[in-house]
């Protein structure tokens, strides 16, 4: 697969993140799952969120991918606040600039790897007749051209989770937001998807926000964002967090 | 997302559910197949019966005496006695309807015919010697009366096969006489048999010189009808105008609300027949309409279903650039291609079991019933078909389009 080199522009950061809320109301009693978080993102940037669960960190995903709205602050993407964006605009960036990856796969059933990998074509402005070449492409990047007329429900955890990241990469993204990817994982295949989403950063340039409860899954980025109770504790450069704090480590 | 893929991806979704989605169009199925049905079997009762009216003729006028029945109530009740022998000597006159080839007065009702111990009823005919012509029914044995019998009154009698048959059995009955209210008639001709024509048994009738009819059997001084046949089939609503206009003045009526007399035609009965036959077969298309609104919201119901277990996957699809409009048009087609598919096989299978009930009518029963492929109702059923997916299916796929993206992707 070719090499995708992302120009940004460095004037204002991809993601801007301002004492952004988020408070779910269920049978009239508000759970505050994110209080008041502010951070940026710049273009290119591996930052993995981590923190235990109900830290909020998987809030944060879902709001930087516009998953869901926020209750309170800021979250401008692109230098344009969210807010501002109209459905149609909110799902093509979805579809062209960012890419998601899920614990759980979420991959069609009765579907082979080659139909999901397509699938955000479908959506998008690409051309029919390049689809199965940059469908091609995309299950070659992530080493699974063996298996790609496979149905989903054939293939193993890890296997599985890289098709994911295959139909996430064929539209060409952006920004990868990977929700504990290798969550489902043992430690071997998940350390299979990981080389291969350390390889779209490092080698591809592609802004990536992971989100894991595991130290050395996030080891594998540049930056680390700590939350405890809908709080960032900590936020900095890999080796700097080493020496601060090892208390989620395996 | 083009319509094309939108189209795949709808069945595709359905295909992963063979079982419930066949099961699901059974409704419309049932529901299209009962309207073909109905629709094709009243359109072949409309043409039988309209066949039978054919049999009259084209070219031949009725003029009735009385207001055009409005009710149940007023047949015949008004002006029964209105058509005189002035007025069948005004229609006579070239001058006044001059398209009008032959001209019959008939007067008719039920009576006793006698011969030795036999008696037998039956309903006797007063008409002239062009009833045979009108009717194309000529005396297998004997002669009809002539005009100079019908000027003298004479007391001469063209029975029917039954009539023949009941009084006579196998002896013959030409030249013998028979009682009719206490007069002897003499049978000079005897009908062929002829079943059932139009509204009427000729089997069963007596046919006698209507001036003898009206003096000696039913003491009238008018007549029941005066049948009328135009020169040609073009001239008829020109006759009917022009008959119209001698019966007015003769009567001296003005408003044509007012007419003591009306007329009836092919055309017209033709007319009558087919909004009767029409009104019927709505309404019972529209019974069997009822079944697909059923099968609707039998539609609605799995439908729904569908999209709650489908949650994943509609979190999924917005994840990677659905919108709402994609989701909510894919569920849509889901839900027309079901109706439509099951509007298709309803009109095959009742197109095939119409095919059959008329097969059976018509060589088993022998009726004269031609099977009538129901273009009109295979075009209605594919409609109202494609038309119930979308009024059941958009409520499901609304639901479906409206779904959160993470709230979706959560659903477990």
């Amino acid at each position: 697969m070719q090499i995708y080199n992302k120009e940004q522009s460095f004037e204002s950061p991809l993601i801007f993140v301002r004492d952004l809320e988020k408070k779910y109301v269920n049978d009239d009693v508000e759970t505050p799952a994110l209080q008041g978080v502010s951070f940026t993102i710049k273009s290119g940037e591996f930052v993995a969120i981590i923190g235990p669960s109900g830290s909020g960190k998987s809030t944060i995903l879902h709001l930087l991918g516009f998953l869901d709205a926020p209750t309170g602050g800021e979250y401008k993407f692109e230098g344009k606040s969210a807010s501002d964006y109209s459905e149609e605009e909110i799902a093509y960036i979805r579809n062209k600039k960012m890419g998601f990856v899920f614990q759980s796969f979420n991959l069609l059933a009765r579907t082979t790897v080659f139909e999901n990998v397509k699938l955000p074509l479908f959506y998008s402005d690409v051309p029919e007749s390049k689809w199965n070449e940059r469908a091609y492409q995309a299950i070659e990047a992530v080493g699974l051209s063996h298996r790609i007329h496979h149905e989903s429900s054939q293939l193993s955890g890890g296997e599985k989770q890289r098709v994911a990241i295959a139909r996430a990469l064929v539209n060409d993204p952006q920004i990868i937001f990977a929700d504990e990817p290798t969550g489902n994982l043992d430690s071997k295949s998940g350390q299979v998807v990981m080389d291969v989403i350390e390889h779209l950063s490092r080698k591809q340039k592609r802004t990536v926000v992971l989100i894991t409860h595991e130290t050395y899954t996030a080891n594998y980025a540049e930056r680390i964002i700590t939350m405890l109770d809908g709080k960032i504790v900590s936020d900095g450069k890999v080796d700097e967090r080493h020496n601060t704090s090892d208390s989620f480590k395996k | 997302m083009t319509l094309k893929h939108t189209f795949k991806t709808a069945i595709t979704g359905l295909k992963t559910h063979r079982l419930r989605s066949s099961l699901t169009i059974l409704g419309i199925v049932i529901g299209i197949a009962a309207i073909i049905t109905v629709m094709a079997l009243g359109e072949g009762a409309q043409n039988l019966i309209l066949s039978q009216i054919q049999n009259i003729g084209p070219k031949l006028i009725a003029v009735v005496p009385g207001r055009q029945p409005k009710g149940p109530t007023d047949i015949f009740s008004l002006f029964a006695d209105s058509l005189k022998q002035r007025d069948l000597e005004l229609i006579s006159r070239k001058s006044n309807v001059p398209h009008a080839d032959k001209i019959m007065p008939v007067v008719f009702g039920n009576e006793s015919l006698a011969f030795t111990n036999e008696t037998y009823r039956a309903t006797i005919f007063g008409v002239t010697e062009h009833f045979a012509k009108i009717y194309d029914l000529y005396p297998a044995e004997g002669r009809i009366f002539g005009e100079d019998e019908i000027k003298s009154y004479a007391n001469v009698v063209i029975i029917g096969f039954k009539v023949k048959d009941e009084l006579f059995g196998n002896d013959e009955a030409l030249d013998q006489k028979i009682k009719i209210k206490g007069r002897n008639f003499k049978v000079i001709g005897i009908l062929p048999k002829k079943g059932q024509f139009s509204f009427l048994n000729f089997d069963e009738t007596a046919i006698i010189p209507y001036l003898t009819a009206q003096q000696y059997i039913f003491g009238i001084k008018y007549f029941h009808r005066i049948a009328v046949e135009a020169d040609t089939e073009a001239n008829v609503a020109e006759t009917v105008e022009d008959i119209k206009t001698t019966l007015r003045n003769s009567h001296n009526i003005t408003d044509p609300e007012k007419d003591d007399f009306f007329i009836e035609t092919q055309v017209e009965a033709m007319e009558t027949v087919s909004s009767v036959t029409d009104i019927l077969t709505m309404f019972l298309a529209a019974v069997a309409a009822i079944s697909l609104l059923v099968g609707g919201v039998g539609i609605m119901n799995i439908m729904l279903v569908s999209v709650t277990e489908r949650t994943r996957e509609i979190g999924l699809r917005k994840a990677i650039g659905a919108t709402e409009k994609n989701i909510l048009l894919q569920f849509l087609l889901e839900a027309m291609i079901l109706t439509v598919t099951g509007g298709v096989i309803g009109i095959i299978l009742g197109t095939s079991f119409s095919f059959l009930v008329s097969f059976i009518l018509s060589k088993v029963l022998a009726l004269n019933w031609a099977f009538v492929f129901p273009i009109e109702g295979a075009f209605f059923g594919l409609v109202v078909a494609a038309g119930v997916g979308l009024i059941f299916g958009l409520y499901p796929a609304r639901q479906a389009s409206r779904k959160n993206p993470i709230d979706a992707l959560r659903y477990e």
